[in-house]
């Protein structure tokens, strides 16, 4: 195990919800791993903490904040970055994922992944950021890439290729969405085989599913909203299918936060994404072997300090 | 660079966007565009909507009760102006809506319903219970077992999680009966107030009504007066089987995670003296 690096089962994990929690620990179903959202373990004890101890005693965990504001141009809220610490002292989640986003404003927090303009100003400000996030956790932090509703005129790089740059000058991971993916190509007029050539997909530690929904934009033209608010619709399946078979198997979470269903649902999406992977697997080996590979790969040579640090 | 490709830093243009999402009136910032670089305010508005609609419903479900009380349509028209005015300051909702109960009491429209800012304060003190920090109360035996002098003594800690809230209205009732299993009934709104404790000694928060005096009682000990000073203060005409009937019901509330009794006489291990002879043992300990 390398120190600094955390890693998750390459198999189907669920968004752990509170509505969950006690079938979770009656039946022990079998997922892969939970995922939960870092600032909702931020109080001090309680119930949440209660559940998350007994459920992280019997399955590996991803952690994935929020609430970080990685792409706003202001000083990292240091406070916050110091709770995410503990969480992880704590729980000792496999990954930590933030996302390519910002949310905050003056004092205050604006609860939503607001976007941003792909240009070298905002490059310099994300990449200054992960930077501190992965020196001050002492880990590897997984980006993820956004679901969008809105372009900027001046951006000058494709999301691709931005994501890319970021990789390159910070050495952190990847969290690729695959619901952003289709609900941001849609939005975007992007074409999703493009994007997926473009995006550096050989980073990828983790990827996420979910449901979406969708209204119309100011023009009439089909709006997809990532409301995480049901079933993983038939266009991203087949995006799974295609990046599966580039990667291979890779810990893969079916993300569901509103509109939550019964338990059954969550395991029976998670049972499907754990069949195409293993029909995959079966398909082609060596993609699964070159994923396990890949995973024990150190970081590239311009990779985080920390990172060589954990290394050596 | 060309001066034409200029853009303002991206610190302002954050400014101007963020400002926006909290104001309708405000149109979408500059370069905010949709596919075809046309401007695009339905599609700027999705986010506008993600951020108010978000704070409206993590107010629903930190108060319940008012939301059940105000009906949804009216609930989320008052949060919607508390949210724009007073977004919140931490990314850690858990902790968003404190001021919430205030603004109530100062909301005009629901000036009609006395006691909705008291409903609104047991709820915020719930949840205030509910992420405390964790601690065993201490085991209420133990205070049996010491000479009855001493107990006047012994000054308490309180459970981290407790929270006591005053009220002039039957809100303890109101609130009861519009939790998720309660059943609405009539209340006599000139019923008077109740004093509300709340703790949550291990996985549950406890909520029971105090007996008069109760509420001044655990604010004295939680001042760090020892008993017999808290008691002389808060209830001083007390009788004194009167006052062990406080006590006990607090013990066994978990309302206290230890107490301790001065004995400066005392000379510890280290020779030097020291202030903490008997400390009654928590529960588990």
């Amino acid at each position: 195990m390398i120190r600094g690096h955390g890693s998750l089962p390459a198999r189907a994990g669920v968004s752990l919800k509170a509505k969950h929690y006690a079938t979770v620990l009656e039946r022990t179903p079998p997922v892969g791993f939970f995922e939960v959202h870092a600032e909702n373990y931020m109080g001090a004890g309680g119930p949440p903490h209660r559940y998350l101890t007994a459920i992280r005693e019997r399955y590996p965990l991803s952690l994935h904040g929020v609430g970080l504001s990685i792409g706003a141009d202001r000083a990292l809220d240091r406070a916050h970055l110091e709770r995410l610490r503990q969480l992880i002292e704590r729980y000792q989640p496999g990954l930590f994922s933030e996302h390519l986003a910002w949310s905050t404003h003056g004092a205050a927090f604006l609860n939503d992944l607001l976007p941003l303009p792909y240009t070298t100003a905002t490059l310099r400000c994300v990449a200054r950021h992960i930077d501190q996030v992965q020196e001050t956790l002492g880990r590897q932090m997984l980006l993820e890439n956004p679901a969008t509703y809105v372009a900027f005129a001046d951006s000058t790089y494709e999301e691709g290729a931005f994501i890319g740059e970021i990789v390159r000058r910070t050495g952190c991971a990847l969290l690729l969405d695959l619901n952003n993916v289709h609900v941001a190509c849609t939005n975007q007029q992007w074409d999703p085989g493009r994007y997926l050539d473009a995006y550096p997909l050989a980073h990828v530690r983790e990827i996420h599913l979910a449901g979406h929904s969708r209204i119309e934009d100011d023009v009439g033209r089909p709006l997809l909203i990532d409301s995480h608010d049901g079933l993983v619709c038939p266009p991203v399946w087949g995006l799974f299918t295609r990046v599966l078979e580039t990667l291979g198997p890779v810990p893969t979470l079916i993300e569901w936060d509103a509109k939550l269903p019964d338990w059954s649902q969550f395991e029976g999406q998670a049972a499907q994404a754990a069949a195409m992977m293993d029909a995959q697997a079966a398909r082609n080996p060596g993609a699964a072997q070159s994923a396990a590979t890949r995973r024990m790969r150190p970081p590239q040579e311009n990779g985080h300090r920390v990172v060589r640090d954990a290394l050596g | 660079m060309s001066a034409a490709r200029e853009q303002p830093r991206l610190a302002d243009r954050q400014r101007v966007f963020a400002a926006a999402m909290l104001d309708p009136a405000l149109p979408p910032p500059p370069g905010v565009v949709d596919p075809e670089g046309q401007v695009c305010p339905k599609r700027f508005g999705v986010y506008r909507n993600n951020v108010i609609a978000g704070l409206i419903e993590a107010l629903q479900d930190s108060f319940p009760v008012v939301l059940r009380l105000l009906g949804e349509e009216y609930f989320r028209a008052m949060a919607r102006l508390f949210v724009t005015a007073r977004p919140p300051r931490s990314p850690v909702l858990l902790q968003y809506g404190a001021n919430f109960p205030a603004f109530i009491a100062g909301f005009e429209p629901t000036a009609t319903l006395p006691y909705l800012a008291e409903v609104a304060r047991i709820e915020r003190a719930w949840v205030e219970a509910y992420h405390a920090a964790e601690a065993a109360p201490m085991d209420p035996a133990t205070l049996g077992t010491m000479a009855p002098e001493r107990v006047g003594e012994l000054r308490f800690t309180l459970h981290p999680s407790l929270r006591v809230v005053r009220c002039r209205y039957p809100a303890l009732m109101i609130w009861r009966m519009n939790v998720a299993d309660g059943v609405p009934g009539a209340v006599d709104l000139s019923a008077g107030g109740e004093d509300v404790l709340l703790v949550r000694p291990g996985a549950d928060v406890e909520v029971r009504a105090l007996p008069a005096g109760g509420a001044r009682l655990l604010a004295a000990l939680g001042n760090g007066r020892c008993l017999s000073e808290a008691v002389r203060i808060a209830l001083p005409r007390c009788a004194p089987d009167e006052l062990s009937m406080h006590l006990a019901g607090l013990l066994r509330s978990g309302a206290f995670t230890a107490a301790d009794a001065t004995d400066v006489a005392a000379v510890g291990a280290d020779g030097a003296p020291h202030r903490r002879l008997h400390r009654v043992r928590r529960r588990g300990s």
